[in-house]
């Protein structure tokens, strides 16, 4: 009983580090000024967003994260970045007055509003979680569900992947530019 | 199960959702609407993965791996469209790219 208290202070400090450590790297990303150093700030959320993972029992999925998201996504959005020089600008400049005002309104009346819905169903359903077992979360049981029960999905989400390189692939290529619409978005 | 209960995951989810979508509104460089959009689609990932483990179904796993596959694609097109308006000597400002307004 001991073990089990003592190693439940452990998974609090835990995850109370790791959430601070994501809600902290958030606010970096949206408010500093070098989008260089936003990128870096994202890859701190992503990697304390890992460890939440890990808590939840979701090993699977927090590898790809680590592997997929704050390594392969976050090196392109860095590469691109740095093509594109990493011009500083002032991050709130810019908006006139009701559409900052607008902005914070919305997201704070939405952030109330999931607080609330969360907080009313706090009480009951959401405190008693389904035991698992140690397989939860592998990569043998998520690769059992991909190939088994979410067959489509996998499928699908190869197709997206496709569309999306050709996708890249057409947009990289150097075109001729079509002058009016440059002449336009420039003026 | 130790530590807290699903309803604080969900409260960091809401709070990340929230700064995200206020990066979304508030800033003019496309990167940063990028990487705040990134944000918004890790939240709700992280709501998933919440769910899932208290329902004790992985199905929600292979939701938030599918977010994933489709947040890595919309990366691709994104800086793709940036590279591209960049190239053309577009000003990297999304308030200055109003040829589709009606």
């Amino acid at each position: 009983m001991i073990l089990a208290s003592a190693s439940n202070v452990v998974v609090w400090i835990v995850w109370f580090v790791a959430a601070s450590a994501c809600i902290a790297s958030a606010i970096g990303v949206v408010s500093l000024r070098n989008p260089f150093f936003s990128a870096l700030a994202l890859i701190g959320n992503l990697g304390s967003l890992a460890v939440l993972y890990l808590l939840l029992s979701a090993e699977f999925v927090a590898a790809a994260q680590v592997l997929v998201y704050a390594g392969a996504v976050m090196v392109m959005f860095l590469f691109v970045i740095a093509y594109l020089g990493g011009q500083a600008d002032a991050p709130f400049a810019g908006r006139r007055g009701w559409q900052t005002t607008g902005a914070i309104v919305a997201t704070t009346a939405i952030l109330v509003e999931i607080i609330v819905a969360i907080g009313t169903t706090t009480g009951g359903s959401l405190s008693h979680e389904a035991s698992i077992t140690s397989a939860f979360g592998s990569p043998a049981e998520i690769g059992r569900l991909f190939l088994t029960d979410h067959l489509l999905a996998f499928e699908v989400t190869s197709i997206v992947l496709l569309a999306a390189a050709v996708g890249g692939v057409i947009l990289g290529h150097h075109s001729r530019s079509i002058s009016g619409i440059d002449d336009d978005a420039r003026a | 199960m130790l530590g807290p209960d699903i309803a604080w995951y969900l409260g960091v989810s809401a709070t990340m959702f929230a700064i995200g979508a206020l990066g979304v509104l508030l800033r003019r460089s496309p990167l940063i609407v990028l990487l705040s959009l990134e944000i918004m689609l890790n939240a709700g990932n992280l709501s998933l993965i919440a769910f899932a483990r208290h329902r004790a179904d992985g199905a929600g796993q292979i939701f938030a791996i599918t977010v994933m596959a489709v947040a890595a694609s919309e990366v691709v097109v994104g800086l793709g469209l940036i590279v591209a308006m960049s190239r053309r000597r577009l000003p990297l400002d999304v308030d200055r790219l109003q040829t589709l307004r009606g």
